[in-house]
């Protein structure tokens, strides 16, 4: 019955399978919201997604202000205008790209401006590289956005139209992120099928119910706060990004309604019987994870995956209750925290969320497909047999694990 | 002192609601130095009207007669609320009529 009703949900609304890269999936689903303002500055590997809008708004696709800006830093910042005077905005970055915004990434949730971006995520110089991992989003976890981490074109295509949702919802009012691989996404063809625009626009409708610069009602955006004002604003971010989790979570419910899909903040795979999970995110991690999974049940290792989908903020009530009745977890990152006590980003924020349960669990910190490094869906069976060796004898690294690291 | 709002009472973003409440922040508190104007060296030039940053020059429609019988229909004063005391005015003042005196006791 369920699969019938979905399908048949899928049927109304499906316009067209077609192959797409995630950039194009991107740019798709951009232009199924209708925006009103799209400002960018290309860089590898998110160019193609700006490429696609630029045609689509030349091509009169798209009813939407196309502002070709001298950096990434305008990039934002006009998108950041654009959405204080009331404007639905778009733009995308990459790498360094995304580090030239930082600051702007702080003003724009500061401002609690809806803007969504697109981020394929990219290693970050030095020494310069162009391939893909996710230092980049890593490095902005602090600046007050919602990130949500896909792992398909599909994934991509829905978390932005559903991010238009999250961001403009009166009870959120926070920009968000959504984040993938970058190349092994970005530039991947992948079916993706995309949605009549008049469901996507009814899923979409404009909300202008919020504080915006209108001559007939004058207000200041961007103002200077002293030390005894400053401290509540800041506080009132946090408290969006802790209040957001519920919202997400219905606009996700909502959209699995409207589209016949089946999202969650996370992605639970093969976990109601797992004594060995590993926790990932984005594509190629999580995709090697699953066809692991595949091998080390053949061979009797009950092994699942989850998957982090929502990034910030952090589902820690999802990740405690999918692992905590694992013998042992390991948390694969594509990124590096210097100097942290552990070097994985994410293994930190697993920890963290299983001591605010007061829960303590074995949990690995593993290192993986920096800078695109090939990542083997045997890599990942092979940490499965480890955990499985060191459940057995009890002992088990406390520090981090560079996978594939030479010497 | 304005009323402490909580995180929760204040706007979202720190959006301010009220156009010009700026005027309500009471800057002159951070003054060390206080400008002095003496009316009867002052010419009504406006030169220190137009500088001030704040602007704390009130020009008033006050007439004033100086000691050597000079009429005039204004007179500039200073809005010690909102003076910072940059001492900006006491710069500019073409006919040094503007004194920064020190607010600063020791």
């Amino acid at each position: 019955m369920e699969i019938a009703k979905t399908l048949s949900i899928r049927e109304e609304i499906v316009k067209e399978r077609v192959g797409l890269t995630s950039n194009y999936a991107a740019a798709y689903a951009v232009k199924a919201v209708d925006v009103d303002v799209i400002a960018a500055y290309p860089i590898t590997p998110q160019t193609t997604i700006i490429e696609k809008l630029a045609e689509l708004v030349a091509n009169g696709e798209i009813d939407a202000e196309y502002i070709p800006v001298e950096s990434e830093h305008s990039a934002l910042s006009a998108v950041v205008g654009a959405a204080a005077a009331g404007a639905r905005v778009f733009t995308a970055t990459s790498a360094q790209g995304l580090e030239f915004m930082h600051e702007v990434l702080h003003i724009a949730s500061g401002l609690r401006l809806p803007i969504v971006m697109a981020v394929p995520g990219r290693a970050l110089s030095a020494p310069i590289s162009i391939h893909g991992d996710y230092q980049d989003i890593m490095n902005a976890k602090d600046s007050g956005w919602i990130m949500l981490i896909a792992s398909t074109a599909q994934e991509v295509y829905d978390s932005i139209i559903m991010a238009y949702r999250i961001a403009e919802d009166n009870r959120v009012l926070v920009p968000v992120m959504v984040s993938y691989d970058g190349f092994l996404m970005s530039h991947t063809t992948e079916p993706v099928e995309l949605y009549h625009e008049d469901y996507v626009r009814k899923f979409t409708p404009r909300n202008l119910n919020r504080l915006k610069l209108d001559p007939r009602k004058p207000i200041t955006i961007g103002v200077i706060a002293s030390p005894d004002w400053y401290y509540e604003i800041k506080y009132q971010v946090v408290n969006a990004l802790k209040e957001s989790r519920g919202v997400i979570k219905e606009i996700h419910g909502e959209f699995n309604k409207t589209f016949g899909t089946n999202y969650d903040i996370v992605e639970r795979y093969m976990l109601d019987d797992a004594d060995y999970v590993l926790i990932t995110y984005g594509g190629a991690s999580s995709g090697n994870a699953k066809e692991a999974v595949r091998r080390a049940r053949e061979r009797g290792l009950r092994a699942g995956v989850l998957r982090i989908r929502l990034f910030r903020p952090f589902p820690v009530d999802e990740v405690v209750s999918s692992i905590k009745d694992a013998k042992m977890v390991a948390v694969v990152d594509r990124a590096l925290s210097p100097g942290s006590t552990y070097e994985g980003p994410v293994f930190n924020d697993v920890v963290t969320a299983l001591y605010s349960k007061g829960i303590e669990k074995p949990v690995i910190s593993v290192v993986h497909g920096i800078s695109q490094r090939t990542m083997l869906a045997d890599d990942f069976y092979n940490l499965y047999k480890t955990l499985d060796e060191y459940a057995r004898t009890g002992e088990y690294p406390r520090k981090t694990i560079f996978l594939g690291l030479r010497g | 002192m304005m009323k402490q709002l909580t995180w929760k009472d204040l706007p979202i973003g720190g959006v301010i609601v009220e156009p010009g409440n700026a005027r309500k922040n009471l800057t002159g508190t951070w003054r060390t130095e206080r400008p002095v104007i003496d009316q009867d060296a002052c010419i009504r030039c406006r030169i220190c009207w137009m500088y001030c940053p704040e602007p704390a020059i009130l020009e008033l429609k006050k007439p004033y007669t100086t000691k050597s019988g000079k009429k005039y229909d204004l007179t500039y004063e200073i809005d010690y609320d909102h003076c910072k005391g940059c001492g900006i005015c006491a710069h500019e003042c073409p006919v040094k009529a503007i004194k920064m005196v020190s607010e600063v006791v020791g």
